[in-house]
């Protein structure tokens, strides 16, 4: 037993070790790495100097800028204007407030062990809303009223993304049942309403909603533009909730429905109390991923005229009094996707990993 | 092409190296003072171990003793550190070259069979035999069939590998190495995946195999077929070879104390 | 069956507790409220259309359109039919979303085989491209190639000219275009002599394995073949082949070809979007095959290459094709955002400006979306005949 204290004989992992392993393996890897690093080399010295050394940062209009690199004073001038459209200024402070709920409700879930997470979630999915629907347009409680073609930037597609989704879960949850339903009519009708959805572009339901919309309402009954934008996103939406709780349903085992039927329990006492919660539970990773590609596609709202964040530096950018500012405008709303898409699908795959062990044992 | 080459210096070289004992038959595989790490993890100490040509070897020992990465080690699936292994004169490093000619030599089968999913059990057994021994396909099919024959599932050769039972696709995996016709066979506990019921007819295969006088080296739990066929039984515990004997005196005169607590524990039931 | 069974069977439940009158009265609900809202919204529409004077029915498809479209494959001009504008508009989607699917399939897989790749440099670049790319909107990225850098190019006067014949300004890039001449034929033939020659070469060498063993390079050889017997032909024949070379004319270039920047933009975001998904299938399909796998196939003495070729990719295509074709579909949806920069699209063409001439939205999205419909359709249809072809069989 005393043979256990002996070390592995040590490859020594010196740098140059180290970079003949994983850099110069082969020789169509040593030169694999000798043209990738170059073009790294040579690119990221620009950049830098475009997007830090270079740029302006102080100033309050275009002549401020030098132009040898990024303007980033133009971002700073209208940052309002790209956070909150049009919402009038001294009125903010509900857009705020309702950003802070946000991040309150949802940061937690990044924390493992973080204190009542679990209820701060449900907060968001219910409470959160409900609080933003009264809040954001006003008009009662003694708010005074935010007309939502004021509505817009960063706040809009917020607005956008999350109520497609919070409306989205549940009648896509009665499409999944439906689909899965033994009655012929039933399924058929759901397959029909899913597939039609999942096969037509987003655009062309948008369109749909803000051309042929008015067209089916009754006379004397129409929605603003923003409302039917988000019957769209949310009919279009559901489809695809639909498919990925569907999922979650055919991944429970035969045994608990068996178990639920035995136990007496009728159908929507089964669903609801033995299969949903599981498959809920079991597709939250592909519920984050269709917010995080919704998020992405609330941008096609601009098509039909609403300000989202990227309407409202696209309108910037095209405006004669910043001259080539494009760049710097579509770097920032960039920036701004990326680091929530990201953040995000880091959350779906972390959840994804532990809902994957979760299984095994 | 070039492999008979390499096999033929490889073997001009070793002949000169001093053969330390003089037995009739030589040792077709020879370990010496191998050591191998996890990281950090010392999991193989110091083994020594020489197999004659013929010879068929029992390895046991409890879970986590390192008796499947030592087999593994034997056609380089694993890397060892330090010390040597020798298979059939060619020593293994980390030339490509001499991995391959080891591993034409040597047969292996899987705990969990590892069939080819994709293609048939005939396909399975001529893949080899036609792309590495650049054998026509008719007779890579036909000596694949007489293989077949001996592992006594010649009817399921068209059917995929999903639709066999555990104990044929363990058959079909013992005819697909021997497809190769290899010096060597290693068996990495071939019935511990199968159902009770199966593992009398892989080990019917493993008994008629061993007779047909192939070198063999096979870690199972199955102490009936140590008793019947090994000429020797190793017992491996903690990384080391704890104890080294015949089947007879092994299981009646074990010396070492955890050998002897080891075959109190697998032989109770 | 015996009448007596019937009879001795125990008198059934009250029909509201018998489940399948149940089912029956509920499904009979739903497709009463199918038809009834349906009906409601025909009725609605159609008194709707009648107070603001839009006629119904497909007529206007044979009226004259009017307006022009910068970009189109069949044959168009302003004074040809709206039903004219529909082909323009699909064959324009169809063309970029085919350009789109080539390119993110080849970048797809460089980039998903890269991810994988032993050198730390190479991964490392194709992880960050992965992750930054389909992090960003696909819209946002039209934009940026649209607006930030195509039409940052310098005016057509000022073209970025290469060697004379190919010009690239902020109106296109232009390309040189091959007229074929007399003798050409020639040419035609040699291809296809050179692609007979090919799939001979490779029976052969099949049949030759399969007798004897050995194993003949197809490979490199076809690719010698493919190359240089049509380049022959095309020296035999005397060069039959002249190139009209773009040239200024006034302000702008005429002849050759012209990829106009609407196309570009679009083609290259959405294939470096799509390609950024596609990789991501790659690497999980190649990561899917186990590891048992491998080594048993080394076990074999398969050296690595063959390895790949015949075991793990064969496995890994079966993992890769459904989301593979469920991108495609994702990149012929995508291509519909044209619209947005005015890439003459089907949507753009169709239900854009003929919507908005004609105002008969009903039939113009109904019709948009049965193309879409279709095109899903086919995908779906051609996805189930190719997993019942490869399916692993199992018991």
């Amino acid at each position: 037993m005393t043979e256990s204290t002996m070390k592995p004989p040590k490859k020594v992992l010196s740098p140059v070790n180290w970079m003949r392993q994983h850099l110069f393996s082969t020789w169509y890897n040593a030169l694999l790495t000798v043209v990738v690093g170059y073009l790294i080399v040579t690119s990221v010295g620009p950049l830098l100097n475009w997007v830090f050394f270079d740029a302006n940062f102080q100033g309050s209009d275009p002549s401020d800028c030098s132009g040898a690199g990024a303007c980033w004073l133009f971002i700073n001038q209208r940052l309002n204007f790209f956070i909150y459209g049009f919402y009038p200024d001294e009125l903010q402070w509900r857009v705020d407030f309702m950003f802070l709920l946000l991040a309150v409700s949802f940061v937690p879930q990044f924390i493992e062990r973080f204190p009542g997470r679990k209820w701060l979630g449900i907060f968001g999915m219910t409470g959160l809303p409900l609080i933003g629907f009264f809040l954001i347009p006003g008009g009662s409680f003694g708010l005074e009223q935010v007309e939502s073609t004021k509505w817009g930037g960063l706040m809009l597609t917020l607005i956008l993304a999350y109520i497609g989704i919070i409306a989205s879960l549940p009648i896509g949850t009665l499409l999944a049942l439906g689909r899965r339903s033994e009655m012929p009519i039933i399924r058929g009708l759901c397959v029909v309403f899913i597939e039609v959805w999942r096969a037509v572009p987003l655009i062309t339901v948008l369109f749909m909603a803000s051309v042929m919309l008015p067209l089916f309402l009754p006379e004397g009954m129409n929605f603003e533009k923003l409302a039917r934008a988000l019957i769209g996103i949310t009919l279009w939406q559901s489809a695809y909730m639909a498919e990925v709780i569907r999922g979650g349903l055919q991944a429970i085992p035969r045994g608990q429905y068996e178990a639920a039927d035995a136990l007496g329990l009728g159908y929507w006492r089964k669903m609801g109390l033995i299969v949903l919660p599981q498959a809920l539970k079991l597709v939250i990773p592909g519920i984050v991923n269709t917010f995080i590609a919704l998020f992405k596609d609330t941008t096609l709202v601009l098509i039909i005229g609403l300000f989202d964040i990227l309407g409202t530096v696209q309108s910037t950018v095209t405006d004669p009094a910043w001259q080539n500012v494009a760049v710097e405008g579509y770097v920032f709303v960039a920036f701004c996707f990326w680091v929530f898409c990201f953040g995000i699908s880091q959350y779906s795959q972390k959840l994804e990993r532990k809902l994957d062990t979760g299984h095994k044992t | 092409m070039g492999n008979p080459m390499t096999e033929q210096t490889q073997t001009s070289e070793t002949q000169s190296s001093p053969r330390s004992e003089a037995g009739q038959k030589p040792d077709i595989i020879r370990v010496e003072g191998m050591h191998k790490w996890y990281g950090d993890f010392h999991v193989l100490k110091d083994l020594n171990l020489n197999v004659k040509q013929g010879e068929r070897i029992v390895i046991c020992g409890p879970s986590g003793s390192g008796k499947s990465t030592f087999i593994r080690c034997l056609n380089r699936l694993e890397e060892h550190q330090q010390g040597k292994i020798i298979v059939d004169e060619v020593e293994l490093t980390d030339d490509v070259r001499h991995i391959d000619t080891v591993r034409r030599e040597v047969g292996m089968v899987f705990q969990h069979f590892n069939l080819f999913p994709h293609l048939t059990v005939l396909e399975n057994c001529c893949l080899s035999p036609i792309w590495v021994r650049k054998i026509p396909r008719k007779e890579a099919e036909a000596s694949a069939m007489e293989y077949l024959e001996r592992v006594k599932i010649p009817d399921q050769a068209n059917k995929f590998p999903g639709q066999l039972s555990g104990g044929q696709q363990q058959r079909v995996a013992i005819a697909r190495a021997l497809c190769m016709k290899p010096k060597i066979m290693l068996f990495d506990e071939p019935t511990s995946a199968l159902d009770p019921e199966m593992i009398k007819e892989v080990l019917d295969v493993m008994i008629e195999l061993a007779g047909s006088g192939m070198t063999m080296l096979c870690v199972t739990h199955e102490m009936g077929f140590a008793k019947t066929v090994a000429d020797r039984v190793i017992f491996m515990d903690g990384g080391e070879i704890v104890e080294e004997a015949p089947p007879h005196e092994f299981f009646t005169n074990p010396q070492e104390a955890r050998t002897q607590k080891f075959l109190k524990q697998i032989l109770q039931h | 069956m015996k009448k007596q069974t019937i009879d001795s069977r125990p008198a059934g439940p009250k029909p509201w507790y018998d489940p399948r009158v149940r089912s029956l009265f509920f499904q009979v609900v739903a497709i009463t409220l199918v038809f009834w809202g349906g009906w409601t919204l025909v009725d609605n529409t159609l008194s709707n259309m009648e107070s603001r004077g839009i006629s119904t029915g497909f007529g206007f498809l044979e009226e004259s359109a009017g307006f022009g479209i910068i970009m189109h494959l069949v044959p168009y001009d302003a004074t040809m039919s709206y039903g004219r504008t529909f082909w323009v508009g699909l064959t324009n989607t169809l063309l970029v979303s085919a350009m789109g699917v080539v390119a993110a399939t080849i970048l797809g897989f460089v980039l998903g085989i890269a991810r994988l790749s032993s050198n730390w440099l190479v991964a490392k670049i194709s992880l960050a491209y992965i992750e930054v790319i389909r992090n960003i909107p696909l819209l946002l990225q039209i934009f940026f190639w649209y607006f930030a850098v195509l039409s940052n190019l310098p005016s057509p006067r000022q073209s970025v000219d290469v060697g004379g014949t190919l010009f690239l300004n902020n109106r296109g890039l232009y390309l040189p275009e091959p007229l074929t001449q007399d003798g050409f034929g020639l040419v035609w033939g040699g291809v296809l002599a050179a692609i007979a020659a090919v799939i001979g070469i490779r029976l052969w060498a099949k049949k030759r394995q399969l007798a004897t063993g050995q194993i003949f390079p197809t490979f490199k050889v076809g690719v010698a073949i493919l190359v240089l017997v049509p380049i022959i032909s095309y020296l035999v024949a005397g060069r039959p082949l002249e190139w009209e070379i773009p040239a200024l004319k006034g302000f702008n270039f005429g002849g050759g070809i012209t990829i106009i920047p609407e196309l570009a933009a679009l083609w290259i975001a959405l294939s470096l979007y799509t390609a950024s998904f596609i990789a991501e299938i790659v690497r999980s399909g190649i990561l899917s095959v186990s590891k048992g796998q491998t080594e048993a196939s080394k076990a074999l003495g398969l050296p690595h290459g063959l390895t790949l070729r015949l075991v793990v990719i064969p496995q890994a295509m079966r993992v890769i094709i459904p989301p593979l074709t469920s991108q495609y579909l994702n990149l012929v949806k995508n291509s519909s955002l044209a619209t947005a920069i005015g890439y003459p699209d089907l949507v753009a063409v169709f239900m854009g400006t003929t919507l908005n001439q004609t105002g008969q939205a009903v039939e113009v999205v109904a019709m948009t979306m049965a193309v879409y419909l279709t095109i899903s359709l086919l995908i779906s249809l051609f996805m189930n005949i190719y997993n019942r072809a490869v399916a692993i069989k199992e018991r």
